[in-house]
């Protein structure tokens, strides 16, 4: 378990004009494990995701993803070829599903990539050559997957947009799952969810963990959530990391009391 | 209640009225008299005081029923039965449209002017095809789709009058050119989308016009090119007689010369183009670039996020169309035999998008459908003479109150997990 690290973030600093979003930040996230950032609003925690997933480029810093076969340094990439080339896949606070594209056409783009080579960039595809409609149906095995891990097979083909809340949550984290990443960055996973649902999740995320055996990362207010399920916690306050370690000892550090908690007893800081 | 209801149909009908007569004053008004001391203008208030009480009429009557009618459901109708109906009827309504197109030239009321009209309009279901890649697949807003089809309609004209080229050869010439510009216009673009994009593309066929019009030495400015050759089908001409060498269409077998043959062969080409088109639009929905197509409209920054290069894509999307365009171009110069770049302005890109838009974006049939309206309807209505354009405009007021999302505006998904519905 304690093995060489899959995510390394070395001093990485965003700055918008003025404003310093993440100062110096550095920490480690472990494959199969899954690491929680947490911290007040505006601590720059979705700005790191930003920088983590390409969307963003740090000034200062170096952010290394050890694949199996070397390191891969995200900095340097654009955002869509980390998602391809770096293997990370993200969700959304506030969701992007293709809403008037299928449930099921959702998770199909999200293998664009291995149907445009088995398409032979579309000519095998407009001829219709079994390599195509064999690598369609290895997609749609795969896609089938997600949906009955994620309890959407029975909403395949209806549309993105029309599914309830929750589903849609779930059916973004399946996309993401869709790319086959090592690391599973997740953006508020669980806000707007119903304690149901939040379980759920949970548990979706624990398989998620344990089965696929990869990172996951994720951004959380929901404090049933990073205490039920984190392997390690990263605290954020001002863009700096003021806290890191288990749950437990995040729990009791003080300054992550003072910053964020408020009351060691506390349960949560739950912004609406 | 009732009264309430009545009055305030009262209250709108006035206001539209009013509006109604103000708009009408100077349209309708006043007109020019031809008198012995010269022009004088005229008045005819008359006609304006009809006109605002046609208006406020149909204003009290719209409203009227629309509130009178008990609750009735404004929203669209979600993924239900409606979309599974029409997923059933939309193959068979497709052949049928297609069975029709094809035996119309022998239909008993199908006449050399029938014939003609049906070739003109499906140049335009051709070009709202390769326009509905871009648009209705890709979301990219597009004001300037008749630029790729002046460079196929020149590129034809210049290979053959200059080189001398048959049109078999210079077809797929012409749309890799379009093609080539399409990728051209892409590059610069690739960061802008809606309203910006909107103004780039509108430049740029505005540019591509002006080039034609000015650059006397290659096109012949504002005087075009004259002469083009018509196509042959496999060699055989279709004319009174061949020169030495050639032989004609009638007399190869053996009929006697007419010139609805030219017309009927030209019909059956851009038929098979526009079919073509269709084919490969419906063929590439369901592969990896079409779907790419569909959510980059949907979401850009979820396609980044999923590995997809946009810049690929976007790219392709607008190739691609370009070169429908540019088919549907060198089509349309061997139909007129004469080209200049008043045929390519603005309206035309407009009128194009509008048949996209009209039928549904995204939507095939859909487009056939608008470009029947858009293009046939105004021939139809020439009798009307210059009430033309106030019937066509009507119709499109009508329509859009009635389906303000497009004829056809429902998609159905190109895969499915379960049975098909």
């Amino acid at each position: 378990m304690t093995a060489a690290p899959l995510l390394e973030v070395e001093h990485v600093t965003m700055r918008f004009g003025g404003l310093i979003a993440v100062n110096d930040l550095s920490f480690q996230a472990g494959r199969n494990s899954i690491t929680a950032v947490i911290g007040p609003n505006g601590a720059g925690k979705t700005t790191l995701f930003n920088c983590i997933t390409g969307f963003y480029r740090p000034q200062v810093g170096r952010m290394a993803l050890h694949h199996p076969s070397g390191p891969v340094l995200l900095e340097r990439l654009d955002d869509h070829r980390i998602a391809a080339r770096g293997r990370v896949a993200r969700t959304f606070q506030n969701i992007r599903l293709f809403t008037r594209m299928s449930v099921l056409e959702n998770l199909i783009v999200a293998q664009h990539r291995t149907l445009m080579a088995a398409s032979g960039f579309s000519l095998a595809g407009l001829l219709g050559l079994p390599v195509y409609r064999r690598a369609e149906a290895r997609a749609v095995d795969k896609a089938r997957f997600w949906l009955d891990k994620t309890g959407l097979a029975a909403f395949a083909d209806d549309e993105a947009g029309s599914l309830p809340y929750g589903s849609q949550r779930r059916l973004e984290i399946a996309r993401a799952m869709c790319t086959d990443p090592l690391l599973l960055c997740l953006d508020e996973p669980a806000a707007g969810l119903n304690p149901r649902e939040s379980a759920e999740l949970n548990r979706l995320l624990l398989d998620i963990r344990d089965e696929q055996r990869i990172g996951l990362l994720l951004i959380e207010h929901d404090m049933s959530v990073v205490m039920g399920i984190s392997d390690r916690v990263v605290v954020l306050d001002h863009g700096a990391k003021i806290a890191e370690g288990t749950p437990d000892e995040v729990r009791r550090d003080p300054a992550v009391i003072r910053a964020y908690l408020g009351e060691p007893e506390d349960e949560e800081a739950r912004p609406c | 209640m009732a009264g309430a209801v009545l009055a305030g149909a009262l209250r709108e009908a006035l206001a539209a009225a009013v509006v109604a007569a103000g708009l009408a004053l100077p349209l309708l008004g006043f007109r020019l008299v031809d008198s012995s001391q010269g022009l004088s203008l005229g008045t005819r208030l008359d006609w304006v005081a009809w006109a605002a009480l046609a208006v406020g009429l149909g204003r009290f009557l719209l409203t009227l029923s629309r509130r009178l009618r008990p609750a009735s459901p404004r929203h669209r109708p979600s993924a239900g039965a409606v979309p599974a109906q029409a997923d059933r009827l939309r193959p068979w309504a497709g052949w049928a449209l297609a069975g029709l197109a094809v035996t119309l030239p022998f239909l008993p009321f199908a006449d050399r002017n029938l014939v003609d009209k049906a070739t003109l309009v499906l140049i335009y279901v051709m070009l709202g095809w390769g326009l509905n890649i871009v648009v209705g697949l890709a979301g990219l807003l597009d004001l300037g789709f008749v630029a790729f089809y002046a460079v196929g309609a020149y590129s034809y004209a210049l290979l053959s009058t200059g080189l001398g080229w048959s049109f078999w050869i210079c077809l797929p010439l012409a749309g890799l050119f379009a093609a080539g510009f399409g990728v051209a216009l892409g590059f610069p673009v690739l960061r802008l989308r809606g309203d910006y994009l909107a103004i780039v593309t509108l430049g740029f066929g505005e540019i591509v016009r002006v080039v034609l019009q000015n650059w006397q030495d290659l096109t012949g400015g504002p005087n075009g090119i004259s002469a083009i050759p018509r196509p042959t089908l496999f060699g055989l001409r279709f004319a009174a007689n061949a020169p030495e060498g050639h032989r004609t269409f009638a007399d190869f077998f053996g009929l006697p010369f007419s010139g609805e043959h030219r017309v009927i062969f030209l019909y059956f080409v851009i038929l098979g183009l526009a079919l073509l088109t269709n084919l490969f639009t419906l063929r590439i929905r369901r592969l990896p670039v079409g779907r790419a197509w569909e959510a980059l409209r949907e979401d850009e920054i979820a396609c980044r996020s999923l590995g997809l290069n946009p810049t690929n894509i976007k790219l392709s999307a607008f190739a691609l169309g370009a070169m429908f365009a540019g088919f549907a171009g060198s089509f349309f110069a061997t139909r007129q035999g004469f080209i200049s770049p008043e045929s390519f302005t603005f309206i035309e890109s407009a009128v194009i998008l509008a048949i996209v838009v009209l039928g549904g974006m995204g939507s095939q049939i859909g487009v056939v459908l608008a470009a029947l309206l858009l293009v046939g309807l105004p021939e139809w209505f020439r009798d009307l003479q210059q009430y033309r354009m106030l019937a066509f405009g009507g119709a499109m007021v009508l329509i859009m109150l009635w389906k303000p999302s497009g004829l056809l505006s429902d998609r159905s998904p190109t895969i499915r997990l379960g049975d098909r519905r």
